[in-house]
């Protein structure tokens, strides 16, 4: 069990996709405007990531090696395919919210890193854990900076205004304003990591 | 007989100046651009101008704190950042804009990259464009000069980009800050005596400010108007923030190429980019961005024009 744990762990905080590994800044950038994108792009990349892990650690032994990346794509372009449905059958305006970032997914170097990098070599169970920890890891990381970044470029949280009179800086909600917070994320966490290690 | 022979590195000149000293003198340079500001637009520019500066050095001193560096407040960088800051905003913007802009300014964009000297962008202007992307309608309210109401009028160049018939403002009014504009920017016959001590006194060399003036004038003239070598090159001059921009800020040490030739080539670019914002972009004015994007190109420009080593080839 307490393996199982640390695969699950370890992509909350030690190997955060975001803040660690630095993969999938793309739809990072873009959708983290508001929280609810967020919550929506991590919980989609979460299934897509779960269901892919799972795929490939089953048929691992029937993929040949040189064409290996085509059969990943494949499989993860269907859980891609059953999000993007999904979310437009039950929840349009996320969808619309989102756009052209979830069947961006399919190319989302988390989700085949972690196919790549682990569930290829990893047992089942294994690959379950740490698709559900990378998953939660880039939903929380997500979060984060979403939060931030609604909070201080529109003033609201999930759309409720929280003070009156607080003029939000809209740069955060532009692009740059998307840079300058993951810049400075990057750079806390990593200032945490550093003072750690010294000790 | 003593040993007279030493062995030393370069640099062998010596000059009484410190980095502290020249910083406080171009503050000094600043400041009948203040007194002009301060007769044209009031008290309220005064006090954009304090809070700039004190929250500039407050801001500076805590984030030396937190990062344990030594506290280097009193060298006058702090101050000339926020004073410059300050010149940049319209006189009458709510009290926290220029501590906002302070604060970012000596944060993101100084302390973050380790200090005075490691900066590459121009710390006021950072502060200045983060204002201006963050809560635009506060810098464009510009207040109408010599009328203490804080009635808004638009900038000379902001009336030109909308493309009203611009009333014809003198030339002489342009030279002596009666218009609308940020504090600092309006009185040029107050920033050229600035300027012109600075150049006296060798703080600054003349090739950023005359290659950069010189490349927007021509420009405009060329482009200025529907006819070729036709446009009103000396309005382009006198208005928005050019003076300021390339005499105070475009010269700044830190952020700009080390030789002459290098520092023509970052004044001929900087002409540029604020001419064709101004002509072309969104904006009407580019003194800024075009400062800030040249800033990025000073590394570059610096590699291609170092010097040639004595004897070398």
């Amino acid at each position: 069990m307490k393996k199982y744990f640390y695969e699950f762990s370890k992509g909350i905080i030690r190997e955060n996709p975001t803040f660690v590994l630095v993969l999938g800044l793309c739809p990072t950038l873009a959708v983290s405007i508001s929280v609810i994108n967020g919550i929506g792009m991590g919980i989609a990349a979460t299934f897509v990531l779960l269901g892919s892990n799972i795929i490939i650690s089953l048929i691992k032994t029937v993929i040949p090696d040189r064409i290996r990346i085509p059969c990943f794509i494949v499989v993860i372009a269907t859980f891609v395919t059953i999000v993007e449905m999904t979310m437009k059958a039950y929840s349009p305006a996320l969808n619309r919210a989102l756009g052209i970032y979830v069947p961006l997914i399919v190319v989302n170097c988390i989700v085949l890193g972690r196919v790549e990098a682990y569930a290829q070599k990893a047992t089942v169970v294994n690959s379950f854990f740490d698709g559900l920890g990378m998953g939660l890891g880039f939903t929380l990381a997500l979060i984060l900076i979403s939060g931030i970044r609604e909070f201080l470029g529109a003033g609201k949280i999930l759309g409720h205004t929280l003070f009156k009179g607080f003029e939000p800086a809209f740069v955060l909600g532009m692009p740059s304003g998307a840079l300058l917070a993951i810049g400075l994320l990057l750079g806390f966490f990593n200032l945490i990591k550093m003072r750690k290690t010294c000790k | 007989m003593k040993n007279n022979l030493f062995v030393n590195t370069s640099p062998h000149l010596h000059r009484k100046e410190s980095v502290s000293k020249i910083m406080w003198m171009v503050v000094l340079s600043l400041v009948p651009s203040g007194i002009a500001a301060a007769y044209i637009f009031g008290l309220s520019a005064l006090r954009v101008i304090t809070l700039g500066v004190i929250s500039a050095v407050v801001s500076e001193m805590f984030l030396q704190l937190a990062a344990k560096r030594k506290v280097t407040i009193l060298d006058g960088s702090a101050v000339l950042t926020g004073l410059l800051l300050a010149y940049n905003l319209p006189a009458h913007v709510p009290f926290w804009l220029p501590i906002a802009g302070s604060v970012f300014a000596i944060a993101i964009g100084k302390q973050i990259f380790g200090g005075l000297g490691q900066n590459i962008f121009n710390p006021a202007l950072v502060g200045r464009v983060f204002l201006m992307a963050s809560w635009p309608k506060y810098m464009v309210a510009f207040t109408q000069p010599m009328n203490y109401d804080a009635i808004t009028s638009a900038t000379p160049l902001a009336i030109l980009k909308e493309g009203r018939a611009l009333e014809k403002i003198p030339y002489l009014n342009l030279f002596l800050g009666n218009r609308g504009g940020c504090i600092g920017e309006v009185c040029i016959l107050a920033l050229l005596i600035g300027a012109a001590f600075l150049l006296i006194k060798g703080y600054i060399s003349w090739h950023i400010p005359a290659s950069y003036i010189l490349t927007v004038g021509l420009f405009t003239y060329i482009f200025g108007a529907k006819a070729l070598f036709s446009g009103d090159w000396l309005f382009h001059i006198l208005s928005g923030g050019l003076i300021l921009g390339a005499f105070f800020m475009a010269t700044d040490y830190v952020t700009s190429p080390l030789t002459a030739k290098g520092q023509v080539v970052f004044g001929i670019g900087c002409g540029l980019i604020t001419a064709i914002i101004r002509l072309w972009g969104g904006y009407p004015e580019g003194v800024s961005y075009a400062i800030l994007m040249m800033n990025a190109a000073t590394p570059i420009i610096d590699r291609y024009t170092k010097n040639r080593v004595y004897g070398a080839k």
